[in-house]
């Protein structure tokens, strides 16, 4: 359409845009293996406890995620993920009791229901950004944990609800038959964990996650590119209560019984915090904050030490990484590392030559 | 060629374009007037950001009020911001091609035209170089480029080359001269740089608080008496 002259320097820039990194190459090896590490090695080497302990961090890795696109990719502030997730438990479990079909079946479903009831209460969000929405979702996570204290999870009852305060003998809520014991379900769960990571690879890659990073910068520059905003924060809203609502499944399925306490509504606040702490931007934020919420507080658990100090921890934490490293620990750390390994390399090769001194302190300042 | 009758904005009880009568008929038509006149509230009823009070606007014989407002870039509407909104996650060829993709224009094409588009501009940097990384006259192009890929009718460029130095104003000016003959759209330039201005446009209208004070060929305008006293602040209101 403009000048036949640029059609010639469009093909002379061809292979340009398609240039296999070695980056991208060292990235994928470094998943494979810790892919691997994590469903193979992993389970062996630890106790039981930090088993359920990192069935927790696979689950809470897929929230984390989840509001990672809506925090990170679009720009729009949720305090109510949490009683997203126990959403999810609740259909996931109401469908276990019911039914007997297959558990990817009814992870499958849960991830459906949870996905519309999700995208509906997220309507205010098509309105309202910032703290104005952060407000809304918590008062509708507070209004739904009122809702879930009075109905109770299912345990086995019949009629909608499905739970009967009179059984002696509570059923465990069913796991998949391949993923019956502990370290299997943690597999299992990795494993969940893993295709949700994809799918939202798959959307941030593309179409979606193009508009959605508009969206992110300026609402009005997106809708001047001819982006329907309120349709991409709807799918980003689609998005991150399907994956919640598959998490809460995966969740149902590893408690075994579910109780109201378990999803408290501030639990979304300490939730957010971690993931700007990880990273909201980065789906490795979204591992480090599972790994910040779940893995930290029962490490410190079993070294004896109140979780009360976590909310602090987590308090001054958000502020140093917002302040010191806004792209969050999952930024951060490579680049601190990247740093460090510099500064070996620097120090390694002013043991071999003494004149090498100077490069060095240039090299790292 | 754009017609616009009696557009009216208020914000509560700021009246930001009071009765705007005016054409644009093709080239690169300049807006120009003082600061709070009103020529960024007129780009923002083009691209339907804001809802006016009254008036019509009539673009190439469609009604531009009835269309949503991010059907416009589809129908052919193209704008840059006075405060420059590149995105600077994505990388240059994705900034150009996103508007290309949600357009409606055919995927077989995109590529060249992205690339058209990016060498149009004179953008000499890698197509896939992050945003982030470009200087502030890059980014201008970036923005200019995105405006200009595909098939505009109406391009509003809201002082593309404020904050830019002379020598980066000279290159934008030289591509804006080009943007109407290149694309056939019709290209209407808000700057406050009166050298830019007469160079690139060959009529222009002047707005002062919100009404439309002179319009015609560009040397006239610039001369005008009115046009002077409203820039000098002594205008009667
Ligand atoms: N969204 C808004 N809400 C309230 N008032 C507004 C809004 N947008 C513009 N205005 C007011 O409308 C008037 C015209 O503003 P506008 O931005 O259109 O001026 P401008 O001609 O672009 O000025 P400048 O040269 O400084 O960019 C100003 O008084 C401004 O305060
Ligand atoms: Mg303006």
């Amino acid at each position: 359409m403009l000048d036949t002259a640029n059609v010639t320097a469009s093909t002379r820039r061809g292979p340009v845009l398609r240039r296999p990194t070695t980056g991208a190459l060292v990235r994928g090896v470094v998943i494979t293996v810790l892919v691997l590490f994590a469903l193979f090695a992993l389970p062996q080497l630890i106790s039981l406890y930090y088993v359920d302990t990192m069935t927790e961090v696979a689950i809470y890795a897929m929230v984390a995620l989840g509001l990672g696109v809506l925090v990170g990719r679009v720009g729009l502030i949720s305090l109510g993920q949490v009683a997203i997730l126990a959403l999810g438990a609740w259909v996931a479990a109401r469908l276990l009791f019911a039914t007997s079909q297959p558990f990817p079946l009814v992870l499958l479903e849960a991830g459906v229901i949870t996905m519309a009831l999700g995208t509906l209460i997220g309507l205010p969000a098509l309105r309202l950004r910032g703290l104005y929405l952060a407000l809304i979702t918590l008062m509708l996570a507070g209004a739904f944990s009122i809702v879930l204290a009075t109905t109770n999870f299912p345990n086995g009852g019949h009629g909608f609800l499905g739970y009967n305060g009179s059984l002696i003998n509570i059923p465990a809520i069913r796991r998949p038959s391949i993923a019956l014991t502990d370290p299997a379900y943690y597999r299992y769960s990795v494993v969940v964990a893993i295709l949700m990571f994809l799918l939202v690879f798959a959307h941030v890659r593309t179409r979606p996650g193009r508009a959605w990073a508009a969206i992110r910068q300026s609402e009005p520059a997106a809708l001047a590119a001819g982006i329907n905003t309120t349709l991409y924060k709807l799918w980003a809203l689609a998005l991150a209560s399907f994956v919640t609502g598959i998490a809460g499944g995966v969740y149902a399925g590893a408690a075994h019984y579910l109780y109201s306490i378990d999803f408290p509504a501030q639990d979304s606040i300490i939730l957010l915090a971690v993931v700007l702490m990880g990273g909201a931007y980065s789906m490795w934020g979204a591992v480090v904050a599972a790994l910040l919420l779940e893995f930290l507080p029962a490490w410190l658990n079993n070294l004896g030490v109140s979780n009360d100090w976590l909310t602090i921890l987590f308090g001054v934490g958000v502020l140093q990484v917002l302040t010191t490293a806004p792209a969050g620990l999952a930024d951060q750390v490579p680049k601190d590392l990247a740093k460090l390994g510099r500064l070996l390399t620097g120090l390694a090769r002013r043991g071999q030559s003494p004149a090498g001194g100077n490069a060095v302190s240039e090299e790292t300042q | 060629m754009i017609e616009v009758n009696d557009l009216t904005v208020r914000f509560g009880g700021v009246t930001s374009l009071d009765g705007m009568t005016v054409s644009f008929d093709a080239g690169t038509c300049g807006l120009i007037g003082p600061n709070g006149a009103g020529k960024t509230t007129f780009f923002n009823v083009l691209s339907g950001f804001v809802r006016p009070a009254s008036g019509t606007v009539r673009a190439f014989g469609d009604n531009l009020l009835s269309i949503v407002h991010f059907r416009r870039a589809r129908w052919g509407v193209r704008r840059t911001f006075q405060t420059e909104q590149a995105i600077e996650q994505l990388s240059v060829f994705q900034n150009v091609a996103l508007i290309h993709e949600h357009s409606g224009l055919s995927r077989a094409s995109r590529r060249a035209d992205v690339l058209d588009a990016i060498s149009f501009v004179g953008l000499r940097c890698d197509p896939q170089a992050s945003v982030a990384t470009l200087s502030a006259g890059d980014r201008r192009l970036v923005e200019v480029a995105r405006a200009v890929v595909g098939k505009p009718k109406l391009v509003l460029l809201d002082e593309p080359a404020a904050g830019l130095p002379d020598s980066e104003t000279e290159h934008m000016g030289e591509v804006i001269r080009q943007i109407p003959e290149q694309t056939g759209a019709l290209t209407i330039l808000v700057d406050h740089d009166m050298s830019l201005v007469s160079a690139c446009c060959s009529t222009t209208a002047v707005l002062d608080f919100g009404k439309l004070i002179a319009s015609g060929p560009t040397a006239q305008v610039l001369r005008d008496e009115h046009v002077i006293r409203a820039y000098l602040g002594t205008a009667e209101v």
